[in-house]
């Protein structure tokens, strides 16, 4: 069955700005998904649509085979949404707020207390059930986003960075948490900037970019794709020119600094030799961007800037 | 829990959902009670003692009871007015500002339900303060009740016309100067202008004329005909605009949620 079923999605703004120009995608039930794309994408508006954030001007969207349109309420009851922006009351209690959500899902009081401290205890919230939420930590209120969109057990869990701004013991926590939860059927997508975040939980990705899907396929084989990385160099002396480095494309940024654009195939060793033999000593290296970001490029790059196909 | 997803359940869910929404109005109520209990009742103290007491003395006798009686029941009604309104737009405004409108709007409720749940915020502090009101105005006064029922009724379906209109002011509300306009601007005139404070025999003809298009005149004169058995309108029509009122505004309220006026992108 699917858990998410999208056809011909499409949004404009009130102030004429096309953040979606017919999106396309299906999500099967159990995998775990990811969706990324750069900043303005349409990431955030594509979940906005599915959580009833956001009107669409066009388009189908069926959750667990319930019309948005026709069948609201029941495709809602099945979504839990962590939003990118904290968006509870700050001046509630911890407990308070996850047990309330639970009443809005219909959870009885009594069922929505045991639920809430079940998610709190798994998140390691449950000794801060008393606290009121401002008084977290910014790990803490992603947390407790998470418990309050699992404690009514939604079937498809949407996620919109979630581990944005949280430590890396913390990040990867979550990440095991998320993976549990998956194990035990529940269908997760989530956006997210940290590629090795969707390498270590996603099965398969939609990477969109200026309201199109413009590559949908297994996280695996998009990886593949990625054959390319651009490291800048820095030199201890000046440098006045470098030399031939082949099968490279390499550029002098200043006098102490170099790009040089390696693939896959290639070896850093030819470059080290080639400056080695100038007599120009390398004395740091670095990624010039993620490899998140890389991969957009290149895909963005090959696909052209318009007219790109899915 | 894919129980909540069965299509039966649709009307559990909604009366828990309904309930929870009520029972996170009235822990707002309780928690910020040094601005939503003790400052109306503070306002009442001091109308009672000053328009009352002190000048009311002076006035005399107003439709035929002492001023004192006169204007409890508006200044009763007046309270209800306010606290209702208030309570409604801050509630709705701060959890829209706040982002937290949206642990709703992502929820299974339909807008409908949502709006009756705010209405029952609103009712709840309306009624509350417009209760510890009428215990101040006790001290002061004897109040007789002649008719319980059109006490009841009125003062339920003005509470419910102000909830609305707090929800109204807070849907189309951006920021926090825009929910102190209406109730500055608008509903302090109409409810002073409403026949809290004077009978409408006392107005000239084109003014008394003109204070029939303002409701607040029809809700403050069937109220106090519940208590004195005194009104300047007939208690029917009172009790008529009111209820068209109440409508009216429910069905605009929900009618601009489900289009998504104010909450929606």
């Amino acid at each position: 069955m699917k858990a998410l079923s999208i056809q011909g999605l499409t949004k404009t703004y009130r102030n004429g700005v096309q953040a979606l120009r017919g999106i396309d995608l299906d999500v099967e039930e159990g995998d775990f998904f990811a969706l990324l794309g750069p900043n303005g994408a349409g990431k955030t508006t594509t979940i906005g649509i599915l959580s009833s954030l956001v009107t669409k001007s066009a388009g189908r969207v069926e959750v667990f085979a319930h019309d948005l349109d026709r069948d609201l309420e029941l495709a809602k009851s099945c979504i839990g949404l962590v939003p990118q922006e904290i968006n509870f009351n700050m001046f509630e209690k911890v407990f308070t707020i996850v047990v309330n959500q639970a009443g809005f899902y219909g959870l009885p009081l009594d069922i929505a207390r045991a639920q809430a401290e079940r998610y709190l205890r798994q998140l390691q919230l449950w000794e801060k059930r008393d606290a009121i939420a401002r008084s977290l930590s910014g790990g803490m209120k992603r947390r407790l986003m998470i418990a309050r969109a699992l404690v009514h057990e939604p079937r498809l869990l949407i996620l919109d960075e979630p581990t944005a701004g949280v430590d890396i013991e913390i990040r990867r926590s979550m990440w095991d948490f998320l993976r549990e939860i998956n194990q035990r059927g529940t269908t997760i997508i989530l956006t997210s900037h940290y590629l090795e975040e969707v390498e270590n939980l996603c099965r398969n990705v939609a990477i969109i970019d200026r309201g199109r899907i413009i590559e949908h396929d297994r996280v695996s084989r998009i990886i593949r794709k990625l054959n390319q990385e651009t490291f800048v160099l820095n030199f201890r002396d000046e440098v006045p020119a470098l030399p031939e480095l082949p099968g490279m494309v390499a550029r002098l940024i200043d006098a102490h600094t170099a790009e040089v654009e390696v693939s896959k195939e290639q070896s850093l060793n030819s470059i080290f030799a080639a400056l080695s033999a100038s007599g120009i000593e390398v004395v740091s290296m670095r990624n010039k961007v993620n490899r998140l970001e890389e991969l957009f490029i290149r895909l963005v790059e090959a696909g052209g800037r318009e007219g790109m196909p899915k | 829990m894919s129980e909540f997803t069965h299509p039966g359940a649709g009307a559990r869910v909604r009366w828990v959902g309904f309930q929870t929404i009520v029972r996170r109005e009235y822990g707002r109520i309780v928690r910020i009670w040094g601005q939503t209990i003790v400052p109306p009742a503070i306002t009442a103290t001091l109308y009672f003692v000053i328009f009352g007491s002190l000048i009311g003395r002076r006035v005399g006798e107003m439709d035929g009871v002492s001023y004192l009686q006169f204007i409890a029941p508006g200044l009763i009604m007046m309270a209800v007015i306010t606290n209702s309104f208030g309570n409604v737009v801050s509630s709705f405004f701060g959890a829209k500002f706040g982002k937290h409108l949206e642990e709703l709007l992502v929820s299974p409720l339909p807008n409908w339900l949502i709006v009756l749940g705010y209405v029952a915020g609103g009712l709840m502090r309306g009624l509350l303060v417009g209760l510890l009101v009428t215990v101040v105005a006790l001290l002061f006064t004897h109040l007789p009740i002649r008719h319980p029922g059109v006490i009841v009724v009125s003062v339920i379906l003005t509470s419910m016309v102000f909830s609305l209109g707090g929800l109204l002011n807070a849907i189309f509300a951006r920021n926090f100067d825009h929910i102190s306009w209406f109730p500055t601007f608008v509903l302090t005139p109409l409810t002073y202008l409403g026949g809290v404070f004077y009978s409408m025999s006392l107005l000239p003809a084109w003014a008394e004329g003109l204070s029939h298009v303002n409701p607040i005149l029809y809700m403050v004169n069937a109220f106090r005909y519940g208590f004195l058995g005194i009104s300047d309108v007939s208690v029917t029509s009172a009790l008529l605009v009111t209820v068209v009122a109440a409508v009216f505004m429910y069905a605009l309220v929900v009618g601009l949620l489900n289009r998504g006026t104010g909450i929606r992108d």
